[in-house]
């Protein structure tokens, strides 16, 4: 084993093994915990970035060995998967730091923090992954590392939505793995190459690749919350704010919106995938998730169930641009997996620090909570400006480059669903802004804590001003070496230009 | 040199010290395993290098060449099952040395038992011919009785006579159809049966004694019924053992015996069957382990539930190309491996669990994940082999029975996989879902000793590490049958 795949596999144990040491703390040794998971956390981050550094000098990080004849573990790190390795580790580390604080005194956090590096852990594997088989093992465990995070709570309702969430993703997983199966009985190992590897095959076996990406996609769409798949992903926000983010902006419905970039691009190929006529339905599954996803968002009144909808509709933007034919649009959806998960983090938080410090859960509540906590209302503002698309935050960049690859595709219809998606993103966000801001309050908080000097505790409010500093400087500074769009179209010029 | 000594040493061994514990005080019974475990160890990993260094071979006992003497098998299979035997025999004997000490009226007799369901077991794997197979079979099945027995409660004695009987009758039947081939053939030796069976009206039905013996041993559906109250009322580490090992004793048979016979003699429509038992072996078993109360019945449902997919080998492996055929053996042994220390673990978590709790009911679970993580974290992990869920044998297993269904065109099965795969999800994840209910704020359980947590721990972890080094286990199940290289 060479220095690089050492350094590859640290990524991966890194949390592997935070969260074997977690699971044998013992429950009350809430400091060492939170250390150990923080130098973890800073570590991962350090390793990615050598590798980022890596893999823009295109130097080859591989990690491969056999489980069975003609199945290969494989992990390796090209532009595409340090993408998202590069956000979570990143949205690690701040909700590691959020959790600790949000989770002070409550019980179980052992387990918590176990499940939750497990998490991480398995998240970085779906963006190693060099293979199906690889993708298809940590995309399980994935499942198996959130149910105990998403039940965490322990009562009624919670216990609920989990197994609503078993019940979709475990089914979705079943087909993911027949399609797996089916395209390795057809070629075999099926390696992650820029362009794929299957447009090769024979004609004749056309029919059967359309039907294996219809059951790959609903499989993978389970998880990215495509209409109608998305019914959990509303219930189970009755899980702890930190896991509601990191479901939200890093973990599940990114690992779903990542499969199916990787399904597209690595396994198919756009060029092949366009041809078999599979780029249009995907898109129009896309933009009624858009519309769908905002429209039901209008209709909430509970905080996070309302930014729970507008995940539905936002993670479709990342899919929306994967099925544009075109180097443009491929750049407004791959900077948009970015983008959507600096930002959403930032409004999960946000919508934390108001219940855990005024127990306000309702937007019909949150009047005047710009005075009472104004630096995570500036937070939760600089969020929703970008989910709107209003410049110069990160959202507005993801949009333009999704417009504009809609025309450069000639789908000019697609540019009617991001105005109309824009607006109805402008319809259930503005609202909340005004209430924060404008409105004043004329009764006393829910259930208002007053601790330390600040509005909140430092742990919550500053993984939330990151966070949200993050999105703004991704849109600011867009044209800058290693932003996201930078390498969006790093990887794009690598993908087209082979 | 080591090999030569390794394999007489494989039975005499544990039936030496069945006899030895039997003459000794009860005081003197559990320590027989500080000399049996590391011999049998060694004698185990020597025959492993054996068969690495000098490849399969076959062993005349005392040189004593057959019909005269007695062949015994030394191939990947035999060895694999011999691993599989000391591996997971080992830990539970471990287990049950400390577990037993709050059942002091049965720790007297378990050990004479294990070392003669052990002897029983090795003789099975090791037989080179069916009569011999049956020996042992009697051996194992006799031995396992008395292990059911143990609790001596009325209900464990009621569940050990039908367990009894059905042995009886199984072995019965399987004698029935040896005795029949003898007739017709003259020869009692795989190798000699290989040559000369040919497909008749006598072998059909020889053949069909055998399948219908065999398949009450196995507890296929529906011939499961004595299974739920045997594997489910025993004592926790005689549940773990029979689950894990016991049941696999009748199958190797079946599988042995199929594969000597041969295309030529084994029917297709027989495979079919075979492997529609099997479907509903998975969904009844998975669907009855569902609605179960208590915590080991559920737990057995499972191992009848899994017997199910063990059945698949069949129609996957007749009639079909050779490379689907490798698969399904490939597949069939990673899943009978894996299952045998996935289920194992189970029933030793459970057991934690259970004593922690002071109840076998599923519902007293309520709120336990936050006192004894450990004992669920076992549970959980043998959990997902047996779901079928990656990184785990089960999976592996799985993988590739769907890979074979596939090449083999026979897209039924991967229905039972599937569901299957679901089902076995429900049942486990009810475990979960209690567990993680908030429950007592504060901590009335009991602790388990570390040694019950640590051997059930080891286990689960095996059922997952070995789905990702399934290669070279995979590599050396091959050598000497006939989808070896050579």
């Amino acid at each position: 084993m060479d220095w690089n795949a050492l350094i590859l596999f640290g990524v991966l144990a890194s949390s592997l093994v935070a969260s074997a040491v977690i699971f044998l703390l013992a429950e009350s040794r809430h400091a060492t915990r939170t250390a150990f998971n923080l130098a973890a956390a800073v570590l991962k981050l350090v390793l990615v970035v050598w590798i980022i550094w890596g893999v823009y000098r295109n130097i080859d990080y591989e990690l491969r060995f056999t489980i069975i004849d003609g199945v290969d573990f494989i992990l390796r790190a090209d532009a595409l998967g340090m993408m998202f390795v590069g956000l979570s580790s990143l949205l690690w580390l701040f909700t590691t730091i959020y959790a600790v604080g949000y989770l002070e005194n409550a019980p179980n956090r052992s387990r918590f923090f176990g499940f939750f590096s497990l998490c991480v852990a398995s998240t970085v594997g779906i963006a190693l992954a060099g293979n199906l088989f690889t993708f298809l093992l940590f995309y399980e465990l994935l499942t198996l590392s959130t149910y105990p995070l998403v039940v965490h709570r322990g009562t009624r309702e919670s216990l609920r939505a989990g197994q609503i969430y078993l019940y979709y993703t475990l089914g979705g997983g079943a087909l993911l793995l027949f399609g797996v199966v089916a395209l390795h009985v057809l070629v075999g190992d099926t390696e992650f190459v820029p362009g794929g590897s299957l447009s090769g095959l024979d004609p004749s076996l056309y029919p059967l690749l359309v039907g294996i990406f219809l059951m790959m996609v609903i499989g993978l769409g389970v998880k990215a919350a495509l209409f109608p798949l998305h019914a959990w992903l509303p219930m189970a926000m009755v899980a702890p704010a930190p896991v509601s983010a990191l479901l939200h902006a890093v973990a599940v419905v990114k690992a779903g919106a990542f499969g199916i970039a990787r399904l597209v691009y690595d396994v198919y190929g756009i060029e092949f995938a366009f041809s078999l006529g599979l780029l249009g339905p995907l898109a129009v599954a896309a933009s009624i998730t858009i519309l769908y996803g905002s429209l039901r968002a209008l209709a909430q009144d509970d905080l996070k169930k309302r930014l729970a909808f507008s995940t539905i509709s936002q993670v479709s933007y990342i899919i929306l641009g994967i099925s544009l034919f075109g180097p443009v649009g491929t750049v407004g959806g791959l900077v948009h997996l970015l983008h959507q998960g600096l930002m959403k983090i930032t409004l999960f938080f946000c919508a934390g620090n108001y219940a855990e410090t005024l127990g306000v859960h309702k937007i019909s509540e949150l009047d005047g909570a710009g005075h009472r906590m104004p630096a995570t209302s500036v937070a939760f503002t600089l969020g929703a400006f970008g989910m709107i698309g209003i410049p110069p935050m990160a959202g507005f960049i993801s949009k333009w480059y999704l417009g504009i690859g809609a025309l450069e595709a000639g789908m000019t219809w697609v540019l009617g669903v991001l105005i109309v998606s824009s607006l109805l993103n402008a319809a259930y966000f503005l609202p909340i802004l005004y209430r924060i801001w404008f409105r004043r309050r004329d009764r006393v908080w829910c259930e208002e804590k007053v601790v330390g000097r600040f509005e909140t505790p430092m742990w919550l409010l500053l993984p939330t001003l990151a966070t949200a500093a993050a999105a703004l400087i991704a849109g600011l500074l867009a044209g800058m070496p290693f932003s996201p769009l930078y390498w969006a179209e790093l990887i794009v010029s690598r993908e087209y230009l082979r | 040199v080591i090999g030569l000594w390794s394999v007489p040493l494989l039975f005499a061994l544990p039936l030496a010290l069945g006899i030895l514990s039997l003459l000794a005080t009860p005081a003197w019974r559990p320590r027989t395993i500080f000399v049996g475990l590391p011999l049998l160890a060694t004698a185990s990993i020597g025959v492993l290098a054996g068969l690495v260094r000098d490849g399969p071979s076959v062993y005349a006992l005392g040189d004593w060449l057959a019909p005269l003497g007695i062949n015994l098998v030394l191939d990947g299979l035999a060895v694999g099952m011999i691993l599989m035997t000391t591996l997971v025999a080992s830990l539970c004997a471990v287990y049950a040395r400390v577990y037993l000490r709050d059942y002091p009226a049965a720790t007297s007799f378990f050990w004479p038992l294990l070392w003669f369901l052990w002897a029983g077991m090795n003789g099975i794997w090791l037989a080179e011919d069916i009569f011999n197979l049956y020996v042992g079979l009697e051996v194992m099945g006799l031995a396992a009785v008395g292990m059911v027995a143990l609790r001596a409660t009325p209900q464990a004695l009621a569940a050990a006579m039908r367990y009894l009987l059905a042995a009886l009758l199984g072995s019965l039947a399987y004698l029935l159809g040896v005795a029949l081939l003898y007739v017709t053939y003259g020869t009692l030796s795989m190798a000699g049966l290989h040559e000369a069976a040919t497909a008749n009206p006598t072998t059909h039905v020889a053949l069909a004694m055998i399948i219908l013996g065999l398949l009450l041993k196995t507890a296929l559906f529906p011939l499961h019924a004595w299974l739920p109250p045997a594997h489910g009322g025993a004592l926790t580490p005689v549940s773990a053992l029979l689950s894990a090992l016991v049941i696999k004793g009748s199958f190797y048979i079946l599988l042995r015996m199929w594969l000597v016979l041969g295309p030529e003699v084994t029917p297709v429509f027989t495979a079919q069957l075979l492997g529609v038992l099997g479907a509903g072996a998975v969904f009844y078993g998975g669907w009855m382990a569902w609605r179960q109360h208590q915590l080991k019945q559920l737990v057995a449902y499972s191992t009848v539930a899994q017997i199910g997919y063990l059945f698949l080998f069949f129609p996957l492996v007749t009639g079909t190309g050779p490379e689907a055929a490798r698969l399904a053996w490939d597949g069939t042994l990673m899943i009978v491996i894996s299952h045998a220390l996935a289920k194992g673990a189970l029933f030793l978590s459970a057991g934690n669990l259970i004593l922690a709790v002071g109840s076998t009911q599923i519902s007293h679970l309520v709120g336990i994940s936050r006192f004894r993580p450990m004992s669920l974290f076992s549970f959980g992990l043998a959990g997902i082999s047996l779901m079928g869920l990656p990184p785990s044998g089960g999976f592996t297993g799985k993988w590739l029975l769907l890979h074979s269904a596939i090449l083999s065109g026979q897209w039924w099965w991967l229905i039972v996989l599937f569901l299957g795969g679901l089902l076995s999800a429900a049942y486990i994840f009810k475990v979960f879902r209690m567990s993680f209910r908030e429950g007592p704020q504060i901590d009335r359980s009991v602790t388990p000793p570390l040694t019950l947590d640590v051997t059930a721990l080891i286990l689960a972890s095996l059922a997952i590490l070995i789905g990702l080094t399934a290669h070279l286990p995979l590599f050396w199940l091959r050598l000497g049958s006939v989808f070896g290289a050579g």
